[in-house]
C-alpha cells in the first residue's frame, strides 16, 4: 500500500539532505527540493516501479516577497493514477536570479505550463523548447503577478485599505 | 508530388508516425486559422504552414481574451470569486461555480448536507449534459451537418430555463454559495428537471444520436481523424473526455469522489483510438450517463438543510437580517468580506466538461487569497493540437478542434 509515509520514506532514502520541508496540508503530500535536483527527483518519481508518478497535473508560481533569497516558487503536482495519490513539490529560487530545470523533457505538457509560469512570474525554465510570454503580449516588460504588482491603482486616496482589512 | 508523398494519417494511430520534415529550400504558403475564423468557435489564432492542402506544421496563439483571473481574484473576498469562476469554460458554468466552492469548503472545513450535494449534482450534470451537448452538435455544424445543432438547442434552453429558476441567470451563473445553495430547488425547478430528464430530454438525444452516429458522410469526416495514442494523450496531460477517447478510464468523479458521487451508479464511456469519432462517441456515452446520474438524484433527493449551518459564512436569511443584531452583524460581515479564512494550501480537482478542473488555493489567513491558480483542461491539452493535425488537411484540422471542445475563456482565463 503506497502512502504518504512510504513515499517519503523512499525519497528521503534516495536523495537524503537534497529534499526537505515535509508537511500535509490537507492530505496533500509537499515538500521542497534545490532547483539542481529537481528533475532527478521527479524523474525518480516517474519512473519508480511502485509510485509511477505518470501525470502532471500542475505546474504554478508563487511569489514570496519576504522569503528573502527563495523569493519565488514553483510549484509542480504529480498525480500517480495507479495508486490515486497526489504529491506536490516546491523549488524555491531568488528574484534575482530565478533558474528552474524545465519539466518539458519529462512530461509534455510542461510546455504550456512552464511558459504560463514565465509570462506571471518570470521564472526561468532553463533547457525549455519554447519559452516566451504566452497569455500576455510579447513585448510586456515585467511579470504581473508579482506582488509588488498592486491590482488596484496605488494612487488612489479615497479608498483606504486599512478599513477594508486587506 | 511523387518524391514528397506524405504518410497517410488514416493508417495509423499514432500521431507522432505523421511527423512530416520541413524540407529546406522549398516554398510553404502560411495560412492564419483565426483569431476570429467561425472554426476556431473563440478567439485564438493558428498560424499553419502549409504544403499545398496538407498541414506540416503549425504554431498557436493564445491569450487574446486573457483578463487576470488570478490576479483579480487575490483582491476578492472567496464568494466574489464565484462570478470569476463563471467565465472560464461558460459552456458548463456551474461546474466551475461547485468546483470553487467546494475549494473553499475545504480550507474552511466546512460540511455540507446531502441535499445540498444532491442539488449540486443535478446541477453540475446538467451543465456536463448541455457542454458535451454544444460541442458533439457543433461538431456537426463543422462537417455540414446544420440541422443537428438547432434541434438539440431546443433542449439546451431548457436547461437554461432550469438554470434560471435555480439561480436566476443563465449563461454566467454564480450557482450556489459556499456552504450549500442559495435556495432550495423550487418546485418548478423540480418539475422542469423532471420533465427533462424523463421526457423530452432521453428522446431527442436518441434522435440526435440516430443522425449522427452511423451517418457515413459524418463517419467520412471524423474517422481516424487526429488520432493520438493514450501514451502521448497523458504525456500532454489531457484528461476528461478527449482522453477517455483514448481508451483511459480516468475521472475525477471516480478516483477522488466528491459532492456525493460515489452514491451514484454510473459508468464511464471509453473509446480505444482517440480520434474524433471517439471523443464525439464518448461525449455522446457521457451525456446518457450523466442523464442517469440526473435521474438517479431526483428520485433520491434527501429532505434537509441546502445550506451548511456556518455563521461565518453563509449569510443568513433575509427575514432574520432584519429581525436579530447577530444576523445583521454577519451579513454585514459576510458581505464586505470581512471574514478571515484559515491559513492553509488547498487543492480540488472536479470533472469539468472538458477534465479535470483544478483549484489551487494558498490562504495566508487573509480575506482574500494569497494564490490562486485553476488547472484549466483546455490550456493543457491544446497544446497537443500541431501534432495531432499534422499532416492533416485544413478540414481535418478544423473538427479536430471541434471536436477537442477548447473554449476560449478556459483557455486564457
Amino acid at each position: 500500500m503506497i502512502n504518504n509515509e512510504s513515499i517519503v520514506e523512499e525519497v528521503v532514502g534516495q536523495f537524503g539532505q537534497k529534499v526537505f520541508g515535509f508537511e500535509e496540508p490537507f492530505g496533500l503530500l509537499t515538500f521542497t527540493t534545490n532547483a539542481s535536483d529537481l528533475i532527478e527527483v521527479v524523474d525518480f518519481l516517474k519512473n519508480h516501479s511502485e509510485f509511477k508518478f505518470n501525470f502532471l497535473t500542475d505546474v504554478a508560481g508563487i511569489h514570496f516577497p519576504d522569503n528573502l533569497g527563495g523569493e519565488l516558487c514553483s510549484m509542480c503536482m504529480l498525480h500517480s493514477w495507479e495508486n490515486n495519490i497526489r504529491v506536490r513539490i516546491k523549488v524555491f529560487v531568488p528574484i534575482a536570479d530565478p533558474k528552474v530545470p524545465t519539466l518539458s523533457t519529462l512530461f509534455a505538457s510542461a510546455n504550456w505550463m512552464e511558459r504560463e509560469t514565465f509570462d506571471f512570474y518570470g521564472i526561468e525554465y532553463t533547457g525549455h523548447p519554447n519559452l516566451k510570454r504566452i497569455l500576455n503580449m510579447e513585448d510586456m516588460d515585467y511579470f504581473p503577478m508579482r506582488k509588488e504588482y498592486p491590482l488596484e491603482d496605488a494612487t488612489r486616496e479615497d479608498k483606504i485599505d486599512a478599513l477594508f482589512g486587506r | 508530388m511523387a518524391e514528397n508523398t506524405l504518410i497517410l494519417p488514416k493508417d495509423s494511430n499514432d500521431a507522432l508516425a505523421l511527423n512530416v520534415p520541413m524540407v529546406e529550400d522549398k516554398q510553404y504558403s502560411t495560412l492564419n486559422l483565426g483569431p476570429v475564423h467561425p472554426a476556431t468557435h473563440g478567439i485564438f489564432q493558428n498560424i499553419l504552414t502549409m504544403d499545398g492542402e496538407r498541414i506540416v506544421d503549425s504554431e498557436q496563439t493564445v491569450g487574446y481574451i486573457h483578463r487576470a483571473f488570478e490576479k483579480i481574484a487575490e483582491r476578492r473576498p472567496f464568494y466574489q470569486i464565484t462570478t470569476l469562476t463563471d467565465r472560464l469554460n461558460y459552456c458548463s458554468s456551474p461546474i466551475n461555480n461547485f468546483g470553487w466552492h467546494m475549494t473553499v469548503e475545504k480550507l474552511l472545513g466546512v460540511k455540507v448536507p446531502k441535499r445540498a450535494e444532491y442539488i449540486r449534482v443535478i446541477m453540475m450534470e446538467l451543465a456536463r449534459i448541455s457542454d458535451h451537448l454544444i460541442c458533439n452538435s457543433i461538431l456537426g455544424v463543422d462537417t455540414g451537418a446544420y440541422s443537428g445543432f438547432l434541434y438539440v438547442m431546443q433542449e439546451r434552453e431548457k436547461i437554461y430555463e432550469i438554470y434560471e429558476e435555480v439561480c436566476g441567470a443563465r449563461l454566467t451563473t454564480n450557482m450556489g454559495r459556499i456552504g450549500g445553495m442559495e435556495r432550495d430547488l423550487s418546485p418548478t425547478a423540480i418539475a422542469k428537471i423532471r420533465d427533462l430528464v424523463f421526457n423530452s430530454f432521453p428522446k431527442v438525444w436518441a434522435e440526435f444520436e440516430t443522425l449522427f452516429n452511423r451517418n457515413r458522410i459524418f463517419r467520412d469526416r471524423i474517422q481516424n481523424v487526429g488520432a493520438i495514442s493514450s501514451a502521448r494523450a497523458i504525456e500532454y496531460g489531457f484528461t476528461g473526455p478527449n482522453l477517455r477517447a483514448t481508451g483511459v478510464d480516468y475521472d475525477i468523479r471516480v478516483m477522488e469522489p466528491y459532492s456525493s458521487y460515489q452514491d451514484f451508479d454510473f459508468e464511464i464511456p471509453i473509446g480505444h483510438k482517440g480520434d474524433t469519432f471517439d471523443r464525439f462517441m464518448v461525449r455522446n456515452g457521457e451525456v446518457w450517463e450523466s442523464l442517469k446520474i440526473v435521474q438517479q438524484a431526483i428520485e433520491n433527493l434527501p429532505e434537509g438543510p441546502y445550506y451548511a449551518d456556518e455563521d461565518h459564512y453563509y449569510l443568513p436569511p433575509k427575514k432574520e437580517v432584519y429581525s436579530s443584531m447577530e444576523a445583521l452583524i454577519y451579513h454585514f460581515k459576510i458581505v464586505m468580506g470581512e471574514i478571515d479564512a484559515p491559513v492553509g494550501e488547498v487543492y480540488h480537482a472536479v470533472e469539468g466538461g472538458n477534465g479535470e478542473l483544478g483549484f489551487y488555493l494558498i490562504s495566508d489567513g487573509g480575506r482574500t487569497p494569497y494564490r490562486l491558480h485553476f488547472r484549466r483542461p483546455s490550456f493543457i491539452y491544446y497544446q497537443a493540437y500541431p501534432e495531432m493535425c499534422k499532416g492533416l488537411t485544413i478540414s481535418d484540422a478544423v473538427v479536430i478542434m471541434s471536436s477537442l471542445n477548447v473554449i476560449a475563456g478556459e483557455l486564457d482565463a
